[in-house]
């Protein structure tokens, strides 16, 4: 059961996102931006939070550009699974891997605080260790988290049961509280809240843990 | 040859930073300011040979996130 951590220039959740792997029992290696492959055999790629190559232009733009986000699309594609974080959500988006964007918090602050969540699906290998409707408490920290998506996406990721994770109290102004959506097929997972956060005693809550353990358990299955 | 694109939010896509700058226009006695919408000015140096096209291109692919944004491009 492998999984691959990609690293950018200002990646800074990629060591966290390792960890909270490998206690899930995971054999993790890190992957560099400017490597044009992910290892042999890799079942899910993480695709960290942080700022990648300083937000400059959108956050996420230049990182989608890069020569291993061509391997995670390509990975995406042929059906592996993927999980990105925070800016790692705003990279996939820009991949064109996830639907939508994510814009400047309605706020306009930056906004770092556990905030709770609703479990909206548990049909998915990152959420099948929830029930549906179960409230779990995982930090955020963006400053571009508010999801939009035109009228006629966001019907379809409910039509078809792809809102993994909405927001009890909206902090960001994302359209329908959507804090997290899953690909067509279901194996790739954006969001941005922090699950790896939360995945250790000593990060003082572990609602996280269930998505690592639950994808360690099916992977290991496969 | 000299390219300036224009990239912005598309109607319909809140803009906080554009309504923010409203607000303090109107805290300064701008009162008759209605809306404020920000964008992005990108100019490109382009050599011999380059095409309007090209340009396009470029935004479709990076400079612009047409999901979110829409851009023009003015060839000086």
């Amino acid at each position: 059961m492998k999984a691959a951590v990609v690293v950018f220039p200002g990646s800074n959740c990629d060591r966290d996102l390792a960890v909270a792997f490998e206690q899930a029992g995971f054999d993790v290696s890190m992957v560099w931006h400017k490597d044009s492959q992910l290892p042999e055999g890799v079942d899910i790629v993480g695709v960290p939070g942080g700022f990648s190559y300083g937000d400059y232009l959108r956050c996420g733009a230049i990182a989608a550009q890069s020569p291993i986000c061509k391997a995670v699309v390509d990975h995406a594609e042929r059906g592996g699974y993927a999980l990105g974080v925070c800016n790692g959500f705003q990279i996939l988006t820009e991949t064109g891997v996830l639907p939508g964007a994510l814009l400047r918090n309605a706020g306009l602050k930056y906004i770092c605080k556990t905030v709770d969540l609703t479990v909206a699906t548990s049909d998915s290998a990152f959420t099948q260790g929830y029930n549906a409707g179960d409230v779990i408490g995982v930090p955020i920290a963006h400053h571009d988290g508010n999801y939009y998506a035109d009228e006629a996406t966001v019907q379809a990721l409910k039509d078809q049961d792809r809102i993994a994770f909405t927001y009890v109290d909206n902090p960001n102004g994302s359209v329908a509280d959507i804090a997290g959506i899953l690909s067509e097929n279901r194996r790739v997972l954006g969001m941005m809240p922090h699950p790896e956060r939360a995945a250790d005693d000593g990060h003082g809550g572990t609602d996280g843990a269930a998505m690592f353990r639950a994808l360690s358990g099916l992977l290991t299955e496969a | 040859m000299k390219a300036r694109v224009h990239v912005m939010l598309k109607n319909g896509v809140l803009d906080p930073q554009g309504e923010a700058v409203r607000h303090a226009l109107g805290a300064l006695g701008f009162d008759k300011v209605e809306g404020v919408r920000q964008g992005k000015v990108i100019d490109l140096e382009l050599a011999e040979g380059a095409t309007e096209a090209d340009v396009t291109n470029m935004c479709e692919k990076l400079l612009a996130n047409t999901v979110i944004e829409s851009y023009s491009v003015e060839i000086q």
